[in-house]
């Protein structure tokens, strides 16, 4: 059967073989037969968003809490320039997106046509792949290739760039099983003489310990599974960067919480004493390594990554395995069980007993006031009132994402979404309304800052548009918090522009927007206006006035080993290392 | 470029700033073959104008019709761990489809094609023509006044001809970048 239609047609049709549900974008001239298309079907949900930058951290939402990739829809131009910051952020994070971009027609391209930009040249730094596609005969194909290229190996966004009269023009279609295999096959399995030998070192290893990050959520459930039997069959401590939290449970007991910059004392100091570190799909960002000549300075590395470029990039790795997180651990378990399941276990009782040490420091102490609410506090309460909930998180960037991270507390992966390699405030509202549309029945919270609220507040309206509940948990310190706090410690107390002035009445902004709204700032009314959020049915903003001058600790300052950590006052006494403020 | 960086000024910043693992640098002439699909040399460049790296010279063009394959003789320079992030970072492009370190997979050849105009009259005209003997250069044009040479080999040994020439009135030059190919079957 001939399957010749329009390239707008074909889009659709690619999408919904695809398995595409939900499509986030917004229209403009160059993606108008696209559009047409849309309207004449049921089957893929348009989700209209009131910025593309907003489009692109939804779309990030939904891939992260579903596991699927997400799919924007841009105009040309200004709307093509809009999703740059979004793409950024998912290239950073390995977020698989499908960006479909509008373009002037093919005949215009180079002219500065109306609406015209270089997309494909902006785009090329920040996504995985992109194609300007000329010909609509290879459209279907080449964004069925998209889908592929953005969701194996590292994941990644991807763009396809698509002219007007490509959308308008004519083509036979082909389906996702009707093409040749992409020659795009990063390698999945693992180097089993690495993995036995990594086998070996665990059954020695004194002083171990499991370096987890977003690469085992990348890799699926599975690979969380996995790491979690790893981590209770070995009884080796385990930590997680901000992007892996969730996939070995905070509940767990060999959890030290997370480390690097604002990570917990037991965590970063364990990570410098470690004999055998084990990174798993982490890459040794410089949040993370604190002081690179001072990291670890003691331990053997093995780090397990599906991507080679992640492997000795800024940490000397003694045993690199090049492999998906999930298909190594699964190998791993298997060889470390077949050899009798052996672990230098005095050694290990003692490295614990050490880790108990350092965790009596109680690094995460802060006094508590019953005048003023401590956004410690308020998160703890937070924790408290929705942790047997069907809950996701996601956080803007600041203070308060440290503050979320410490904590709440993430038994499961999936569940924990918030901008960590590009840090972009304006993240998450947008990203809390992507995965409430993913998971419609869910309680979705989005801890916020007050100034990185005001970033993508516009989507509020999204939010009210498609009745997605999001709850926007607002710790409101009239300041740029993190900024406030580094110029503080670090630039002798002067305050430059880094307080919030003239900020609006948020709960006179969500009744402009036909939500709900309630602030509070007693302490003795924070539960029932936490318990008012969560049972309200729909959208709502949680505007909680905080201490405007509290510091977010531990803290390794850039360029210092991860042994000069400062504490906080409250933290108690603690064993070497370590600086009080 | 090596910034001068006062010991202790970094503590005020939100980056370490000093480079951890400056070592010594060396030349590698890394082949890499790719789809033959427009934008793919921009992505290449792109590569190493956005991460920092050096390029000494940069050869493209088609060598599998059919096959749609390009091949790009890139020569770079680096400290060891750089020169391994960069073969990294290349084979991640997905149009990358192998990446071949030249200097370090066994012997190599290595050749570069240039044209060099020497302008002159006199002694000088004859003493060019005697030098471009030895070198085994080709004369491709002559005036009364000029001569344009064609010289294959390698960079040094165009390097030393330029040098040459130039006291002999060398006036404009042109060179492909370098070529090259493992030995061997
Ligand atoms: C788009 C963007 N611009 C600037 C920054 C730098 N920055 C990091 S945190 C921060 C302050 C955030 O303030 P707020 O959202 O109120 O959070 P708080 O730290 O007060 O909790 C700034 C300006 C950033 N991360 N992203
Ligand atoms: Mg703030």
């Amino acid at each position: 059967m001939s399957r010749k239609m329009t390239g707008a047609k074909m889009i659709v049709e690619a999408l919904k073989d695809q398995g595409v549900d939900t499509v986030f974008g917004y229209p403009g001239g160059a993606v108008l037969p696209i559009y047409d298309e849309i309207f004449q079907q049921n089957d893929i949900k348009h989700i209209l968003v009131r910025h593309e930058q907003g489009a692109v951290h939804m779309a990030e939402g939904y891939a992260r809490s579903t596991g699927k990739p997400g799919v924007v829809l841009v105009t040309s131009g200004p709307g093509a320039t809009n999703a740059v910051t979004g793409l950024t952020d998912a290239l950073l994070d390995s977020i698989p997106l499908i960006v479909l971009s509008g373009q002037v027609p093919t005949f215009l391209v180079g002219t500065d046509g109306f609406q015209e930009a270089d997309t494909i040249g902006i785009t090329r730094p920040c996504t995985k792949h992109n194609w300007l596609v000329k010909d609509p005969a290879t459209l279907a194909q080449t964004i069925h290739q998209a889908f592929h290229v953005a969701t194996s190996g590292r994941p990644g966004p991807v763009l396809i760039d698509i002219p007007k009269d490509v959308q308008f023009a004519e083509a036979e279609y082909v389906g996702p099983k009707q093409i040749p295999p992409s020659p795009y096959q990063p390698k999945k399995k693992g180097d089993i003489d690495a993995i036995t030998r990594l086998a070996e070192l665990m059954e020695k290893a004194e002083r171990p310990i499991f370096y987890t990050g977003g690469g085992v959520i990348n890799s699926g459930p599975a690979a969380s599974q996995l790491l979690v039997e790893l981590a209770e069959a070995t009884g080796f401590p385990i930590t997680s960067t901000l992007m892996g939290l969730g996939a070995y449970p905070a509940s767990g007991q060999k959890w030290l919480g997370m480390l690097g910059m604002h990570g917990t004392y037991e965590a970063n100091l364990a990570m410098h004493g470690c004999d055998l570190m084990i990174a798993v799909g982490a890459r040794f960002d410089d949040r993370i390594t604190g002081r690179v000549a001072d990291f670890s300075p003691g331990s053997v590395k093995a780090q397990i990554d599906i991507d080679p470029s992640s492997i000795n990039k800024i940490i000397h790795v003694d045993l690199p395995i090049q492999g998906d997180v999930g298909h190594v651990l699964e190998d791993l378990l298997k060889i470390w069980k077949s050899r009798g399941r052996k672990t230098n276990a005095e050694a290990v009782r003692k490295w614990w007993a050490q880790i108990e040490q350092w965790k009596a420091t109680n690094c995460l102490a802060y006094t508590n006031s019953d005048s003023i609410i401590k956004p410690q506090h308020a998160l703890e309460r937070l924790e408290a009132l929705t942790k047997d909930r069907d809950r996701y998180i996601t956080t803007e960037v600041g203070q308060h994402q440290m503050w979320a991270a410490q904590f709440l507390h993430f038994d499961q992966p999936n569940r924990w979404m918030t901008s960590g390699g590009l840090g972009t405030m304006g993240y998450g509202l947008p990203a809390s309304v992507g995965v409430q549309v993913a998971h419609p029945d869910a309680l979705v919270i989005n801890v916020a800052g007050d100034a990185s609220w005001l970033m993508n507040m516009q989507e509020m309206g999204t939010a009210v548009q498609f009745r997605a509940p999001v709850k926007q948990f607002i710790l409101n310190n009239e300041r740029l918090g993190m900024v406030r706090q580094w110029q503080q410690l670090l630039h002798g107390e002067r305050y430059s522009q880094s307080w919030s002035e003239s900020l609006p009445d948020f709960v006179k902004l969500a009744e402009a927007f036909g939500c709900k709204g309630r602030q509070v700032s007693d302490p003795a009314e924070l539960d029932d206006a936490i318990r008012e959020m969560i049972d309200h049915d729909g959208p709502f903003i949680l505007d909680v006035l905080v201490e405007k001058h509290e510091n977010c600790f531990p803290m390794i300052p850039s360029g210092k080993p991860h042994n000069e950590m400062l504490l906080s006052p409250e933290a108690g006494a603690f064993t070497g290392g370590g600086a009080l403020v | 470029m090596v910034l001068n960086i006062q010991q202790g000024a970094t503590s005020h910043s939100a980056y370490d700033l000093r480079d951890p693992n400056a070592q010594i640098e060396e030349r590698h002439t890394l082949a890499v073959l790719v789809e033959n699909e427009p934008g793919v040399l921009a992505r290449v460049i792109g590569l190493f104008s956005g991460r920092g790296y050096n390029i000494d010279s940069l050869t493209v063009a088609e060598t599998d019709h059919e096959g749609h394959r390009s091949r790009i003789t890139i020569v770079t320079r680096g400290t060891p761990s750089v020169i391994v992030q960069i073969k990294a970072q290349l084979g991640r492009i997905v149009p990358v489809h192998e990446v071949h370190d030249l200097t370090t997979e066994g012997p190599s050849v290595e050749r570069e094609l240039g044209l060099f105009k020497v302008s002159g009259t006199g002694d000088h005209r004859v003493e060019a023509l005697r030098i471009a003997e030895i070198f085994r250069a080709n004369v491709v044009d002559s005036t009364l006044k000029s001569f344009v040479f064609e010289i294959t080999g390698t960079p040094e040994k165009l390097d030393a001809f330029a040098d040459l020439m130039r006291p002999l009135g060398l006036s404009d030059q042109a060179r492909t970048g370098v070529a090259a190919l493992a030995r061997g079957a």
